[in-house]
């Protein structure tokens, strides 16, 4: 089984009001370097096959026709080995 | 543009409203439809496939599937959605209504995206909005240069596309509202979400397909002292009539 890792970004060309709004609020704190504060998404999962080819084609399927839009977002991911013991030693 | 001039009977188009879970404006499209325009109307539930027969398919405003993810994203995928798309690739007519819009993008029956509006405020309020395309089955039935006020709700409502999309909406004349002054100018101030263009509203272009973020349903009945928004909906009616 894989375990999928993946982030979504919005496209450059795509305004954030929202990292905007939160780039304030690190002026309103006296952080002053902050620049181009762009806000994404963090999603992970598990790929319930050992197939490597078939896990980043299901993946890709997944993040290109649901978890992304293609128009203002662009999304990456990584896939790494995962094993059910796994979670009871994350837990 | 769909051919009704070949129907044997002119009747009155019988609507049919569907249900995802999280809408929120379906009865009171159905209540504005039924008991104040008198059209028929049903329900379609969101896990059915079958259309009930009708002319017009609403898309209502709500929150489906909690706008998760993004608005529309999940709503997209309903049942209801593989036979709503095959009878609007069949030139059924659609009316995407505020989150019926957003799943009629994610869906790609409308070009472009909805972003957050641009004041990172949910925005509830009554806007006025010009006609920009008098020839559309939407808004044949009324009357020329009429501002129509009516009210908008929403947190992401904020419309983009690229300049390409935006040339060929306009080149194809399928901008059919903007936000505008109550007079109909067409100003930043009057946009309540930082659309661009200040587009309010779209078709596709066939012309059976409309997305809008403002609601009619909300403008429909005389008892809640606005009634612009009703006459989006017997503009189709007086369409199938003729």
């Amino acid at each position: 089984m894989f375990k999928a890792k993946v982030l979504i970004k919005r496209r450059p060309s795509i305004l954030d009001p929202q990292g905007k709004a939160v780039e304030k609020g690190a002026e309103h704190l006296g952080i002053k370097n902050i620049r181009d504060t762009r806000i994404g998404k963090y999603i992970e999962f598990i790929v319930e096959t050992d197939n490597k080819t078939a896990a980043e084609k299901e993946v890709k399927d997944y993040c290109s026709k649901l978890l992304s839009n293609p128009i203002m977002e662009d999304f990456e991911f990584t896939l790494s080995e995962w094993t059910p013991s796994e979670e009871k030693s994350n837990a | 543009m769909p051919d009704r001039t070949k129907s044997p009977v002119k009747s009155k188009p019988k609507f049919g409203v569907v249900v995802f879970p999280g809408s929120n404006c379906d009865y009171d499209a159905f209540y504005v439809l039924k008991k104040v325009l008198g059209y028929e109307v049903n329900f379609l539930w969101h896990k059915e496939t079958d259309l009930k027969n009708s002319d017009v398919i609403i898309l209502p405003g709500g929150f489906s599937y909690g706008d998760y993810l993004r608005t529309g994203a999940i709503a997209r995928f309903s049942p209801i959605m593989n036979p709503v798309i095959d009878f609007a690739e069949n030139g059924g007519f659609i009316m995407g209504i505020c989150n019926g819009f957003q799943i009629l993008l994610e869906s790609h029956l409308l070009p472009g995206v909805m972003l957050q509006n641009n004041s990172l405020q949910f925005v509830c309020k009554d806007v006025y909005l010009s006609i920009e395309n008098y020839d559309s089955p939407f808004t044949k039935g009324i009357e020329s240069s009429k501002v129509l006020k009516i009210p908008v709700a929403h947190g992401d409502g904020n419309y983009f596309a690229d300049e390409a999309t935006l040339k060929l909406l306009t080149e194809n004349n399928q901008i059919i509202f903007k936000y505008t002054s109550p007079s109909g100018q067409i100003k930043d101030e009057f946009n309540p979400n930082g659309s661009i263009l200040n587009i309010a509203g779209i078709i596709n272009k066939r012309g059976n397909i409309l997305g809008m973020m403002p609601h009619p349903e909300r403008a429909s009945d005389p008892v809640l002292g606005k009634t612009d928004g009703g006459m989006i909906f017997n503009s189709i009616g007086k369409y199938f009539l003729n």
